[in-house]
Parts: C-alpha cells; structure tokens; sequence
C-alpha cells in the first residue's frame, strides 16, 4: 500500500518534504497577510488615484494596479483576511452540521442512522455547486448567503466521512472495553470516540478549506457573493474581467492568491493525513 | 442471478426515493422564498409584477390551495415532464432545458475524455521517469486539482488568445470554439484523477501480476500499458460519476465566462434574475442525470470487479 520511498521509520520524527515546507511558508504568509495586512502592505487598499490607473506591475506597484489607480499588492494583502475568514466560516459551517449529522447517524438508533444516511444521499443527488444556488436564490445574493450556501453544499460529504469513521471507532476493542467497565454513553462518547473522530476531522477541515475558498470565489466572480470594491479575491478577479483582453495582472493576481492558498491548505492536510495513518 | 435482481430492485427504489426527495426539496425551496410565493414565481420583489400576472400565477399554480395539494399537483406535473413556466425567457421550463442540454452535455463528454488523456499521459510519465519526473508530476496534479476553473480560463485565455492568437476568446461554432472551454474543465478533473491513479498504479507495479507478466518476458512499455494502467483505472473509473457531478457544476462557470450556450450559463443567469421556476427545473434535471449516472456507474463497477459483488447487504 505505502509507497516505496515514503519511509515508514521518520513516521514519529517530523520532517517536511519541500512541499509541505513550501506550503507551511504560503499559509503563514496568508496568516500574517490577514491578521496584519499593514505588514506586508502599508498602503490603504481603497486609495483611489485615477493618474495610476492600469499600471503594469513594477517596482513601484508590483502587481499592477486597477481601473481606479488602487495597487493590486495592497488590495490582494488586504483580501486575505475576508477571503480566508469566508472560507473558514464556510468550512466550520459544512463541517459542523457534519458533525451533527455524523454522530446522528453513527451513534443513534438504527432508524435514525437509516433516516440520516438517506437525507445525505439526497443531498448528494445535487452535485457541488448545485445545492448552494439552489440556497442562494432563496436566500438572495450577498456574503453571508453565498457563505452558508457552501458550508452547506460540502457538509454531505464530510458527513458521509465522519459517520464512517464514528461508527469504527465505536465498534473497536477499547470502547467495548470501556462499555465492559459501565461507563455511561456520554463519557464514552467524550472520551472515547471524539478524541478519535478529531484528528480526521482535522484533515477534512485542512483539506475543506482549500475547496471552500475556491467555491467561495467562484460564487463572488459569478456575481453571488462578495461584490466590488471590496478587496475579497472572488470580487477582484469578477471586477478584472472586464478588462481581460487588456489588462492581464488585473485578474492574475487575485487568482494566484486563491491557488496558493487552496494548493498550500490541500498539501499541509494531506501531510497531517500521512502522518496520521502511518502512526496509527 | 436472483442476488443480483434483488440488489438492482433495491438501486433503482433508491433512485425513485431520492428523485422523489430531491422534488420535494425543490418544492419547500419555492415556498421558502421570503414574501408572495406568486411574486417569487415572477422574479421576487423587484419584478413589480402587475396584479393581473400575479392572479394569473397563483390560478396556474393553485396557490390558493391548501399546501398539500399544491404539492401533489406539484409531483404529478413533474411525473408529466412539466416543469412549469419560466417568466425570464417567456416559455416552458422543459422546452428551455431540452434547447441547452445538448451543449452542455457535448462539453462535458469533451472535457471528460480530455481529462482522461491528460491524466494518463502525466501518471504514465511520472511513474517511469524516475524521482524528477515523480515530483513534478505530482506536482502539477496537485496545481491542477486546486485551479479554480475561473482562474485557469483566465489564464488560458490570455496564453491562447491574446498571446499566441490561435484560438478564441469566447466560444465561437464549431470546434475551435470547444477547445479552451474543454480544456478549462479538463485540467481540475485530470488532476484528481491523476492523483487517484498514481496511488494505484504503485500498487500495481509492485502486485505479483506484475511480476509474472515479466516473468513471461512481455516487453516493460507493454507490462505498463497492458496490465498496471489498466488495473490503476479501475478506481478511477469508479469516480466518473463524481467527475460528471464536478463538470455540471463547473460548467456554470466555465459556460459563463467563455459566453457559451448551456445549461450552466442557463442556470446562473436564472439565480441571478431569480428565476425561481427555472432554477428548480435545471437542478431537478442534473440531479435525475447524476443519480441515474452514479447508478450506472455501480453497474459498470459490478460487471467489471467482482469483488465488489460478493459484499451485497
């Protein structure tokens, strides 16, 4: 099963590969960038001078600047605390009724988990981005809805993974042992099955976060989430779009930082996720 | 076989029951936007649809009715093919579909069968080309997996059309205009799918068939492309399903930005304009696509691998 080269004996000591290395350096930068944006940019990102309008990237405005003058760097800086705090708020969201849902279904009566399993097979039924425009023209465009409409749009398949493995846990050695004792469900359930159940959830909300933040965006570039001037990534690329044939950096950018961050999360939550299995 | 009777009577139930949920989601979803069911029919709030429109929408659909029935009438008219009415384009949810499924399918299909090639050629080469080649195949997979469709278009346009100036910006007739859209859906897919296949290829390259394959004397190329990628496929295969899922919902995106015809470009033009009726049709038809695609998936997966028959309830 393990490939040949990943070898089984540094499973305890932690030793990045390059990648993991490189993507622990994105994310970081992406931290700093959305708890102290000023920094990395001391500039206002809303500074509107329409003498700098369409720069190409240089020296003095490294990725360009836009159709009012503002520099792309200091807007994409700044973007990374709203796109990120969307992002995560989205994949606690999808995660938390997965939680809910995965506990239901891998705990409860027989009936319940039947009852449960067959709503998250219907909800799989409308594929990805289907479900969160189905909750958006309900609700209506904006950043909240567009937020909960990809929490829930992802919360059947993390749903589908933590029933599983509660179920496993619930069914191992220890926690008949510990049911042997006459410890009462609660404390099984805390002590046992949770602490068990956490660090896969660690991983799928690892590996969630990079699809939030992309499905996120995308909803802004269509129109239904974040809306210009703010400096969400999803909003600057849809306002770049325009200006596509001409302007170029206006819509890079934004998007690099997207699949930076997205490619950074997916490579640090399948680092965690090797580890996991090899120590186990 | 009665086993296998007894497993597809009980697939295909599952089919029904999730059709029939999925309707049934659809339908509170319509009552569920705030303010005049009528109203929302019409395009919400902001359509200032005259009072005349308004009575004629709730006669149509019997809103005047108890809730119950409105949602039996719902179902039968469903079961029927009528979908309703869409205000935005001014005819039958049904005839509107049916006028851009085929697009949307045509491109899913390419972008499918694109995907495929790029993800075999790239595992292929990274498996036999030694450390270098591993890692930067994996790496490009794992590029690829996280493009955003919207972006990688972007990109693909400004290589293809600003810079080298051989293929269209937007989606023109013909087949020069399906390239870039094709290939903008392809390379996300092809990641995944190459990430699923590496995994498996490995496990073949080391499985005793293998070995006894060269043991026989068979060529290494034909070792590779007769046994282990055709045993890495087979987890892959298992994912089309999925990957028809991802396509119909990246196609939303992708249709939008290339401006071409279909039923993603339909369907967020209808969000956009709140065009309830429209928008419940196109999600009820992709999910009565994607269930009947995962089932005939399980089918293939069940004739091709017999493992998987022998652990049926």
């Amino acid at each position: 099963m393990r490939r040949p080269r990943a070898a089984l004996s540094d499973a305890g000591a932690f030793r990045p590969t390059v990648a993991e290395a490189l993507a622990g350096l994105v994310l970081v930068l992406m931290l700093v960038a959305a708890l102290w944006p000023s920094l990395l940019a001391p500039g206002d990102p809303l500074a509107v001078s329409h003498a700098d309008a369409f720069q190409p990237p240089s020296p003095a405005h490294l990725f360009g600047t836009d159709e009012s003058g503002r520099d792309l760097y200091t807007r994409v800086i700044h973007g990374a605390a709203e796109s990120l705090r969307i992002g995560v708020l989205a994949t606690a969201i999808g995660i938390g009724l997965a939680i809910v849902l995965g506990f239901v279904a891998g705990l409860g009566p027989r009936w319940l988990d039947f009852g449960t399993t067959r709503l998250v097979e219907v909800l799989f039924a409308f594929p990805g981005l289907l479900l969160a425009l189905l909750f958006i023209v309900v609700t209506g465009p904006g950043v909240l809805s567009s937020t909960i409409a990809v929490g829930l749009a992802t919360a059947p398949g993390y749903a589908r993974i933590i029933r599983s493995q509660v179920r496993r846990t619930a069914s191992a050695e220890f926690v008949e042992a510990a049911r042997v004792l006459g410890r009462g469900r609660l404390w099984i359930v805390a002590r046992h099955i949770l602490p068990n159940v956490t660090a896969a959830l660690f991983v799928l909300a690892t590996l969630g976060l990079g699809q939030a933040v992309i499905w996120v965006s995308s909803l802004s570039y269509l129109g239904l989430g974040a809306v210009p001037p703010a400096a969400e990534w999803g909003a600057m690329l849809a306002a770049g779009r325009t200006y596509i044939a001409n302007f170029w950096w206006m819509t890079f950018f934004p998007g690099l930082a997207i699949v930076a961050s997205a490619a950074a999360a997916t490579v640090i939550g399948r680092g965690i996720q090797k580890r996991n299995r090899s120590a186990a | 076989m009665p086993g296998n009777r007894r497993w597809l009577l009980l697939r295909a139930g599952g089919v029904v029951f999730v059709l029939w949920a999925a309707a049934t989601i659809t339908f509170f979803a319509l009552r569920l936007v705030p303010g005049d069911p009528a109203e929302a029919i019409l395009g919400g709030p902001g359509s200032q649809a005259g009072p005349e429109a308004l009575e004629q929408v709730r006669r149509e659909y019997g809103l005047d009715q108890p809730l119950v029935v409105q949602y039996l009438t719902y179902l039968g008219r469903l079961v029927t093919g009528d979908l309703g009415q869409s205000y935005s384009l001014h005819k039958p949810v049904a005839t509107a579909i049916g006028e851009q499924f085929g697009a949307t399918l045509t491109l899913a299909l390419c972008s499918l069968a694109l995907a495929w090639a790029l993800a075999c050629a790239l595992a292929a080469w990274s498996v036999r080309g030694g450390r270098v080649a591993w890692a930067i195949g994996s790496g490009l997979e794992l590029v690829a997996a996280a493009v955003p469709h919207f972006w990688l278009a972007t990109v693909l346009i400004l290589f293809f059309s600003n810079t080298l100036g051989i293929l269209p910006p937007v989606s023109v007739p013909g087949p020069l205009g399906i390239v870039l859209p094709a290939l903008t859906m392809a390379i996300p897919l092809a990641g995944f799918l190459g990430q699923v296949m590496r995994e498996s290829l490995l496990t073949a390259m080391e499985s005793p068939f293998v070995t006894t394959a060269r043991a026989r004397g068979e060529s290494e190329a034909r070792i590779f492309w007769r046994h282990t990628l055709r045993h890495a496929a087979i987890p892959a295969v298992g994912l089309s399903g999925w990957a028809f899922g991802s396509l119909i919902s990246g196609a939303v995106v992708v249709e939008s930005v290339f401006a071409r015809q279909g039923l993603g470009r339909s369907l967020l033009s209808a969000v956009q304009l709140r065009d309830v009726t429209l928008v419940t049709g196109i999600v009820l038809v992709v999910a009565l696509a994607y269930t009947v695609m995962t089932l005939v998936t399980d089918l293939a997966d069940r004739a091709i691998d017999p493992r998987t028959r022998a652990v049926t309830e």
